[in-house]
């Protein structure tokens, strides 16, 4: 046999290296991964118990702060913050939300941390990914696309650490897509559509052309569906052509010059964030509004002010919170104040969900009395009733959306407007229950505790 | 079926677009023929040009000092960064390059980000181009009618300069061989920074006149930027009449797959993209040897 060694033919001695390599390479995770130390009856899972097992818990969010939704994203992580506030010092808005919070949660100070998703699904993982190993957080939240939430509803799962969504419209976060460790707080495409369907009937008539604007992305279609099957199973409406743009879009014309020709009587606008404001700026451009009606069916935050009241006057919305809500809630009330006087500002939905999600989840580690995931899910499944910003409202267990009311609202004149942020006028606070689906109709399963 | 009016309107829509893109594309393929430097912080200086002329509408409320302001700026912003930073990295490999301008994107974007805020603004068009033209096939709105004819007057006056001055002569023949024009005695590093500025300035110019159409925010000129390189890509490096063809093909291509599925705008942009690489890989009007 000749010993000559040959370029390309591998030595024995880098052969043993490189498994070693390999060898020492699938050993170390297992490493990192194997502190189980139980506590109490509970065994470690996710970043149990590790995350809070200081003074501090870590929390993180995801957030869109560069990108189309950025200005939303901006609004949300302004709600975070001042939940974080608020549980670490025990405000009394909190108090009525999660009674059993004194300050901090179960004696611990929440530390939240942030990072710019871009509202790109893989971006937001990796970030959250890097917030698990480093700082062993033991909650997520996030997202402003349902594209993210969707990922990092898969993501909470697999690494059995709490979610709790940011802003997420599309049907599939509870729907098809849901997971054990997953929870949304705000309203979405079926309910949208179940509760802005009735006023868009009433108001425009049965047997309308509609035109529809739909983001690429999962929100976007299904919410898309969502209205559409209601108009014209209940309205008879007809959808005579759907826009479908890539999100990021900036010039509509193409898309407006198809509406334009299609004979349309009402648009139906589900492009969010920036794409809705040029959308909506350029219809006006192009003379499509006001001699169609444009309706946004799923409202986006900062809309009116950027695009201003005029495009706005008469425009029929469905959302999950508006400021004047505190004319009929007190919770709402108290948010509004203490969110205005700590940014300058009335929050938009965006914020008081990010706010509420938080709050809901004090309310429910508090009430468990535990870090421990499962017993965290399983405070959130029992569907106790209680107070938020929108009247009384709880968790569905088999799917874990909240059941909570959509609110309808008409862009104001600009002449009637009380103040600069009077934009929206509030038509109707619709119960939610009646709206949405069952359960199990667009496919959850929520998956395993552990 | 084909809708004759809707076509003909989509044609009109590419038409527009494609003007535009060629106005921001024939900075970018000018600088990249003339200094050999792929400027990634074009699309940042288009939405510079956005910003700097919403500054000056604000103080003024008029349009035309909008696109002085704009376009001033981002020609003053490009010497700037020339004279400072690009001119260092002549010598460079490819990668610094793309990486210094890459930066300098990020670091205008986020300044802009911290000053302005990221909800979009609005500069209306002058009050003479408001409202609806109608065109017999269709409603158009009158500023961006205008908006094709100020274009074509703005490349009408980069084409003036780049063949009818004996600067421009100097410009294009630095864009075939640079090395060539410094050993003739002429001052080559003069002339970089004014292929810089004036590439700068079509892109700052670019940015003002179409805030009208698009209201501004901070990442207005990263969508744009890809598609300039496209523009770029189909039309020729450093080829100032292949930054035109370029930019219309890619407007019309963009507007009347629109017309079928929108959804395939953007796929048949980069089918076209693919297939010029393929069939020509210099580019439309491009010619071999430029890099």
């Amino acid at each position: 046999m000749s010993r000559t060694h040959k370029p390309g033919a591998l030595s024995r001695r880098s052969l043993l290296q490189a498994s070693a390599g390999i060898a020492g390479g699938t050993l170390l995770p297992q490493a990192f991964t194997l502190p189980a130390f139980a506590v109490g009856d509970h065994p470690a899972i996710g970043t149990y118990p590790a995350g809070s097992q200081g003074d501090t818990v870590n929390i993180a969010a995801a957030v869109p702060r560069t990108g189309t939704y950025a200005v939303q994203g901006e609004d949300e992580l302004k709600g975070w913050q001042l939940a974080v506030e608020h549980i670490n010092n025990g405000d009394p808005l909190l108090k009525k939300i999660a009674p059993k919070v004194t300050k901090g949660l179960l004696g611990k100070k929440v530390n939240l941390l942030a990072a710019d998703s871009a509202a790109k699904p893989n971006q937001a993982v990796q970030e959250v990914q890097t917030f698990i190993n480093q700082n062993k957080i033991i909650l997520m939240t996030g997202s402003t696309s349902s594209a993210v939430a969707v990922a990092l509803n898969k993501f909470a799962q697999r690494e059995k650490v709490l979610y709790v969504t940011g802003i997420s419209g599309s049907n599939d976060t509870t729907g098809k897509d849901c997971v054990r460790y997953g929870f949304r707080q705000n309203f979405y495409g079926e309910t949208a559509a179940n509760a802005i369907g009735p006023v868009l009937v009433k108001a425009y008539g049965k047997g309308k052309k509609a035109a529809f604007m739909t983001p690429d992305y999962t929100y976007g279609h299904t919410v898309t569906k969502s209205v559409n099957d209601y108009l014209t199973k209940n309205g008879g409406w007809t959808q005579v052509t759907n826009q479908v743009s890539p999100l990021g879009t900036q010039d509509f014309s193409q898309y407006l010059t198809n509406i334009a020709n299609s004979g349309a009587d009402v648009i139906v606008n589900v492009n969010w964030g920036r794409d809705a404001v040029l959308s909506v700026q350029q219809a006006k451009q192009f003379g499509l509004t006001p001699k169609m009606q444009m309706v946004i069916p799923y409202q986006i935050p900062f809309l009116a002010k950027e695009a201003g009241p005029e495009l706005m006057e008469g425009v029929y919305a469905a959302t999950d919170f508006w400021w004047t809500l505190e004319d009929k809630y007190p919770l709402a009330k108290m948010f509004v104040e203490a969110f205005d006087k700590k940014y300058g500002y009335k929050p938009e939905w965006g914020a008081n969900n990010a706010y509420m999600s938080f709050a809901i989840w004090a309310r429910m580690v508090s009430n468990a009395g535990s870090f421990y995931p499962p017993d965290v899910i399983k405070e959130y499944e029992k569907g106790e009733k209680f107070d938020s910003t929108v009247g009384e409202v709880y968790f569905r267990k088999e799917d874990h959306q909240l059941v909570r009311p959509v609110i309808i609202v008409r862009g104001k004149k600009p002449s009637a407007m009380k103040n600069k942020e009077d934009f929206w006028e509030v038509l109707e606070v619709v119960p939610g229950l009646p709206l949405m689906q069952k359960p199990d109709a667009f496919g959850c399963n929520l998956g395993d505790y552990t | 079926m084909v809708n004759w009016g809707n076509f003909i309107s989509q044609c009109f829509n590419g038409l527009v677009l494609g003007a535009l893109l060629a106005l921001i594309s024939s900075g970018l393929t000018i600088i990249y023929g003339t200094l050999g430097v792929l400027n990634l912080a074009h699309g940042a200086m288009f939405m510079l040009g956005g910003y700097a002329g919403w500054v000056g509408y604000t103080y003024t409320g008029s349009f035309v000092v909008a696109v002085f302001v704009g376009s001033l700026f981002v020609m003053i912003v490009g010497v700037v960064v020339e004279r400072g930073i690009i001119r260092y990295f002549y010598s460079r490999p490819h990668e610094d390059q793309l990486l210094v301008t890459f930066g300098l994107g990020i670091v205008f974007v986020e300044a802009v980000r911290f000053f302005f805020g990221s909800l979009s603004k609005a500069v209306p068009p002058p009050p003479i181009f408001q409202g609806i033209t109608p065109l017999g096939f269709m409603f158009y709105p009158t500023y961006r009618l205008a908006l094709l004819g100020i274009v074509a007057v703005a490349l009408l006056a980069l084409y003036v300069v780049l063949y009818r001055t004996r600067i421009g002569m100097i410009v294009r023949a630095g864009i075939e061989d640079s090395v060539m024009v410094d050993s003739l005695g002429i001052d080559v590093y003069k002339i970089f920074m004014l292929v810089f500025g004036i590439g700068a300035m079509a892109a700052g110019f670019a940015g003002i006149v179409n805030a009208p159409v698009v209201s501004i925010a901070p990442d207005v000129g990263e969508a744009i930027l890809v598609q300039t390189f496209v523009v770029v890509v189909i039309g020729g490096v450093g080829s100032f009449p292949g930054a035109i063809l370029g930019g219309l093909i890619a407007g019309e291509i963009i507007s009347i797959t629109s017309m079928f599925n929108p959804g395939y705008a953007y796929v048949m942009l980069f089918v076209a993209m693919t297939l010029v690489l393929v069939l020509r890989p210099y580019g439309l009007l491009g010619t071999a040897g430029r890099e």
